[in-house]
């Protein structure tokens, strides 16, 4: 198996303001976020990042994305380090976060094409594109009504597309149905399964055990900013499910049962 | 991909300009604003200074001498004799009811013929007028009356006059006073037009999208940062640019009608293609400068609002450095003045409008202002790629 994404030692220490100390009752200034985070992911497969809110995973995610820096460790996306090349990671990768917003002003068809010249994608292969994907997700109706006036499901959808205008080999996505009805979040996963059959290799993270059991193919489970287990899926369920599964390893780790 | 700083300017543009309401908002209305404002300033001042065409004006005089009488008869006053200056008679100018008491002293007339500078030891003949200042007829008939005394004064006894011909004795030129006036107004004017374009438009630009989490989509595109930070500076430096050049059109329109001379002593078409060229010169660097730093200012700020209260300082010092045109006399000509960013720019506009242009001092102004405007671009485009001014 090639492997897509190399993951050594990464690690991410936030220093907390005064008013954060006081909120989490801690004299700490420093918070671990990811704590020596080292795992694999290979081309063509899905692989998910579990853990509880505030574990860790939005941040590798981000480290992975280029948007923070890590302070230990690397990682190495199809080749390219993520702190020494940041811009080929850049252009190697399809990123989506909820956080990652669209002007409101704007419409589909310009924010499409507009972020396509940023990839550097040729007009005619844009063209072409955009059209199979607005057709694909329902958006080609839309294409000329402002972001601000779509609803939020069209408006995830709208995202999910031009995120993807350069068609990346590598998808990374932080918590890909979060806030989706279940109607969206079914096209989402549908979209990250066929995402698959074309041969792409998709980073996903989230908290929801049934997502990962319904597409991920190998999983890593971060508790408190350290990766506790990492395998194929089948591997670390064993006989029973994931969610038992992931109980039984939180009370490892932690030390006490939820 | 140099391609992608056009892509940015062209998403601002298309952002801005697509905005009908705030394109006219930003670069229509500034300029007539102004216009209207000044033009209305200025004929608000020309009329009080001036009375009614028709108006009467209602005098008291005690102890009219013949010789002035037929005088007063010409002129538009209603003459009412009162026997005494009392204090009645003063109350009336006080409260505006008469415009003028004019007090004669008996025998005037008698006493003039008689009076001889020379011989006499004595004080001349005495008129006295009581007048109300704060009326502007008062005023007026005091100003009319002194005017027709020293007149009659100088019939009496003419030696000699000055200036009496009718010829125009002020031999300065339409540029020089235009220069005077223009180089002390406008380029405290066009500073501070120029900063509340730019201030209208980068906190929103920088701030507003650091604010609403679009930045961060910019910021995972393989774009360079640097890119993005021209793009924007650019991009805004032309809006702003038109903002500003807005506010100076109206201003060097309705200037004249300001200052109160429409008969056209002063006015913007003095100067030629060249003053004009080098003043668009040093407005774009400006501009950009100004650009510049407001978004690097806007880009630490966590949302507009922060971004707007963070700039205060620096429009407060740009207002200041703005004034300085006003004072001193004229440009100084040593080159070091034109290394400090915006001191540099009022003083060179000084010059350009005072017709004293030091070329090397443009020079040296347009470099150190590039030379400001990438200074800047390189610290914008470092904290884009700084996750602690971008993502806290």
């Amino acid at each position: 198996m090639e492997e897509i994404l190399k993951v050594e030692g990464l690690g991410k220490t936030f220093t907390l303001s005064k008013k954060q100390q006081k909120l989490e009752k801690t004299k700490d200034k420093k918070r671990i976020a990811v704590n020596d985070l080292t795992f694999t992911a290979y081309k063509g497969e899905v692989f998910g990042l579990l853990g509880p809110n505030g574990a860790g995973k939005t941040t590798t995610l981000r480290m992975l994305a280029t948007l923070i820096k890590p302070d230990q460790g690397d990682a190495l996306i199809d080749g390219s380090s993520v702190i020494r090349e940041p811009e080929q990671v850049r252009s190697k990768i399809g990123f989506l976060t909820s956080e990652l917003k669209l002007e409101q002003f704007f419409t589909p068809n310009y924010l499409y094409d507009f972020f396509s010249g940023l990839y550097g994608v040729e007009p005619e292969v844009r063209d072409e594109r955009k059209r199979k994907m607005f057709d694909r997700f329902g958006i080609s109706e839309f294409a000329e009504v402002k972001v601000g006036n779509l609803s939020t499901g069209m408006k995830q959808k709208v995202s999910l597309v031009i995120s993807l205008v350069h068609d990346p080999q590598i998808i990374i996505f932080d918590e890909p149905t979060n806030g989706l009805d279940v109607i969206t979040a079914k096209v989402v996963t549908d979209f990250l399964l066929e995402l698959k059959k074309d041969g792409k290799s998709i980073i996903v993270s989230t908290h929801i055990f049934s997502l990962i059991e319904k597409i991920c193919d190998r999983v890593g489970i971060i508790i408190q900013g350290k990766m506790t287990v990492c395998d194929d899926l089948k591997s670390v369920t064993g006989e029973k499910t994931l969610e038992e599964r992931f109980f039984e390893i939180y009370e490892e780790t932690v030390g006490e049962a939820v | 991909m140099k391609n992608s700083i056009l892509a940015i300017i062209k998403k601002e543009f298309v952002r801005f300009f697509g905005d009908k309401r705030m394109a006219i908002i930003t670069i229509f209305l500034p300029g007539v604003l102004i216009y209207a404002m000044y033009s209305i300033m200025g004929e608000g001042m020309m009329g009080r200074m001036t009375a009614d065409e028709d108006y009467i004006y209602n005098i008291s005089v005690v102890n009219m001498p013949q010789s002035i009488e037929p005088m007063m008869k010409n002129l538009p006053f209603r003459v009412e004799s009162a026997a005494e200056v009392n204090e009645n008679e003063r109350a009336k100018i006080t409260n505006k009811e008469t415009d003028l008491l004019v007090v004669f002293p008996e025998d005037f007339d008698a006493a003039v013929a008689a009076y001889d500078m020379k011989t006499s030891g004595e004080m001349a003949p005495q008129i006295e007028m009581f007048y109300n200042s704060t009326k502007t007829e008062s005023s007026e008939v005091y100003r009319m009356m002194t005017e027709a005394f020293d007149s009659y004064e100088s019939t009496l006894a003419n030696k000699f006059d000055v200036n009496g011909g009718e010829g125009v004795y002020d031999l300065a030129s339409k540029e020089d006073e235009t220069g005077m006036i223009f180089s002390m107004m406008l380029p405290m004017l066009l500073l501070i037009f120029l900063f509340s374009g730019c201030m209208s438009i980068a906190p929103e630009a920088i701030a507003g999208e650091k604010e609403r989490g679009t930045i961060a989509t910019l910021l995972v595109t393989p774009m360079k940062r640097s890119h993005l930070a021209l793009g924007k500076i650019i991009s805004l430096g032309v809006i702003a640019l038109l903002s500003g050049l807005s506010s100076f059109l109206g201003t060097m329109l309705s200037l004249p009608k300001m200052m109160g001379t429409e008969s056209g002593t002063i006015g913007a078409d003095v100067y030629g293609v060249n003053e004009y060229m080098m003043l668009l010169f040093i407005i774009l660097t400006t501009v950009l400068v100004m650009v510049a730093a407001l978004s690097v200012i806007s880009a630490y700020a966590k949302s507009v609002k922060e971004a707007s209260t963070a700039i205060m300082p620096l429009m407060v010092i740009v207002m200041l450095v703005a004034f300085s045109s006003m004072l001193g006399s004229g440009a100084p000509t040593e080159w070091y003045w034109y290394v400090i960013p915006f001191y540099n720019s009022v003083q060179c506009m000084n010059s350009i409008f005072a017709f004293a242009v030091l070329p090397v001092n443009i020079v040296i102004t347009l470099l150190s202002n590039l030379v400001y405007v990438l200074f800047l671009a390189a610290g914008l485009a470092k904290m884009f790629d700084s996750e602690k001014i971008m993502y806290l």
